[in-house]
């Protein structure tokens, strides 16, 4: 089944976009519904994690996944379960980490990271490594399709209804806690939030380029906004535009989706970062 | 004296093995400035976090019921390209106490906050303004004890003594006790109605006047200190 795309650019000169295995079926529909859905929510992730400079943390956070996808694997039960596991077991690990201020956060997460890329390449059967690190489109069954995105649309709502209380505690836990908020409660809720956003975009993005998804439309929206409303809408777009180009570049070429997906993510924060240039002069 | 609103008990704080603060003993009553004052590191900021419950204590911190604080940190670390602007900063601490917007006039106006600096970026805000736009945050929700965490750099002189006279036009116009920590003596006699030393551990307590003799202040910071009283210090001139 082939279907034809045209993306009219300002110069109203039709481009034509030939996707091949368009989708028909409900599951399928579904998946890419579920992939738009869980890039709005990477935006509001990445936007909210970028306030705190936690932007190392959150690149490698899915890297933490792996060894729990390998480990499911061997075992032959569905990798998502080992995944959640490992990713909120990760949670726990930085929120603790955080806690306990005196360690310098960023070199306990690049070694506790990249042992867990290292440990989990051992553990993954070679054959399943490539996907599990780059993503793949296999589609899942319906009832994981709108399980998915349930989980998803809970992760955005909780975090736009909880949205003040985050920020005051990313600017400065001492302002938030004069209010009385729990930072450290706070902080945990938005890692495991954080966390399992990050489990569902796995199966599109692999363990190795998900942290970009959720890191690289927030930079944009850095780049380009004023005001805590435009940076988490423009983050949450940005993330959007770039799966659904993404996958419309990747259907046409045949190229595998994950990269595509980042790559023109960091296309439009290579656009961003001239846009400020210009704007600047 | 009206009745206290803060009491301080035994106080003492510690990171680790490092006892930071010893033996604080003092009560505060309605309505007063009380200064902190004490040299680089003498502890004077973990006290205002230990009574904010931003730190651990032991000992006893006792704030009279109906007490609504408002804190005004040094300085406010932020990312570079946060894109947070002061009216967003505002509208968190409204948008979590579930109060009108229509507040943001009113904190501003009583902390001098010019309105057109309210949409622009904070991090692209001076340090003065930024310490306006952190009182008028400190003052939203009715607060009626205000602690004011002096910055040590980013904000002149002149313009810091125009912040203490909004701090004390503010204890004219509402029911308001002052706490603030203050690197400057004259500032001090100006303005405070006790003073507090600390050096790790409480060397003075009293009003200025009285207190502050040469000795406490010998003790307090060394010979350096007279020096420090009678000229503007280089290292508060303009940045």
């Amino acid at each position: 089944m082939e279907s034809v795309f045209y993306i009219i650019i300002i110069t109203r000169v039709p481009i034509e976009i030939t996707i091949k295995n368009m989708p028909t079926n409900l599951a399928d529909i579904l998946n890419i519904v579920l992939m738009i859905s869980v890039a709005a929510v990477s935006g509001l992730v990445g936007s909210f994690a970028l306030m705190k400079r936690m932007a190392l943390a959150s690149d490698a956070i899915s890297h933490i996944a792996l060894p729990g996808l390998g480990l499911a694997i061997l075992l032959n039960i569905n990798p998502l379960w080992g995944g959640l596991v490992a990713l909120v077991l990760g949670a726990i690990i930085i929120w603790a980490i955080e806690s306990q201020t005196k360690i310098s956060t960023e070199t306990v997460i690049g070694v506790v990271f990249s042992a867990s890329l290292a440990i989990g390449s051992l553990i993954t059967p070679s054959h399943e490594l490539e996907e599990v690190l780059f993503g793949d489109i296999a589609t899942p069954s319906v009832m994981e399709g709108l399980v998915g995105l349930i989980v998803t649309l809970v992760i955005g709502f909780t975090l736009l209804m909880i949205r003040e209380k985050i920020v005051l505690s990313m600017v400065s836990q001492d302002l938030a806690r004069t209010i009385g908020l729990k930072t450290s409660r706070i902080n945990f809720i938005f890692l495991l939030l954080f966390s399992i956003n990050v489990l569902l975009g796995l199966k599109f993005l692999g363990v190795l380029l998900m942290g970009a998804l959720v890191i690289v439309p927030a930079a944009v929206a850095k780049n380009l906004a004023t005001g805590l409303n435009a940076d988490l809408w423009l983050s949450s777009f940005m993330a959007v535009l770039s799966v659904v180009v993404g996958f419309l570049v990747a259907s046409a070429t045949q190229l595998t989706l994950g990269p595509v997906i980042i790559s023109v993510a960091t296309i439009f924060f290579i656009i961003s970062i001239l846009i400020k240039l210009v704007l600047r002069r | 004296m009206a009745e206290p609103i803060l009491k301080v008990k035994n106080l003492n704080v510690r990171f680790g093995d490092h006892l930071v603060l010893e033996n604080v003993n003092f009560e505060l009553s309605r309505n007063q400035a009380l200064a902190v004052i004490g040299p680089n590191g003498a502890g004077k900021t973990v006290l205002f976090k230990a009574l904010i419950g931003a730190t651990p204590f032991s000992g006893d911190i006792e704030w009279s019921d109906g007490v609504r604080f408002g804190y005004v940190p040094q300085r406010l670390d932020l990312d570079p390209q946060l894109t947070l602007t002061l009216r967003d900063l505002l509208m968190l601490k409204i948008g979590i106490l579930k109060l009108s917007p229509d507040v943001i006039d009113e904190v501003i106006s009583l902390a001098h906050v010019d309105k057109k600096d309210l949409d622009k970026r904070l991090v692209n805000l001076a340090a003065g303004i930024i310490q306006r736009g952190l009182i008028a945050l400190a003052l939203i929700g009715d607060t009626n004890v205000l602690l004011f965490d002096e910055p040590t750099s980013g904000v002149d002189s002149p313009r810091e003594e125009l912040i203490y006279e909004t701090l004390h036009e503010l204890q004219d116009h509402k029911e308001l006790t002052l706490m603030f920590i203050s690197h400057d003596l004259n500032l001090v006699y100006r303005y405070a109605t006790q003073v507090l030393c600390i050096n790790k551990s409480m060397l003075c307590f009293g009003e200025p006047q009285k207190t502050l003799n040469t000795d406490v202040l010998t003790k307090l910071y060394g010979e350096r200190v007279l020096y420090h009283h009678h000229h503007p210090r280089p290292d508060r001139d303009n940045h």
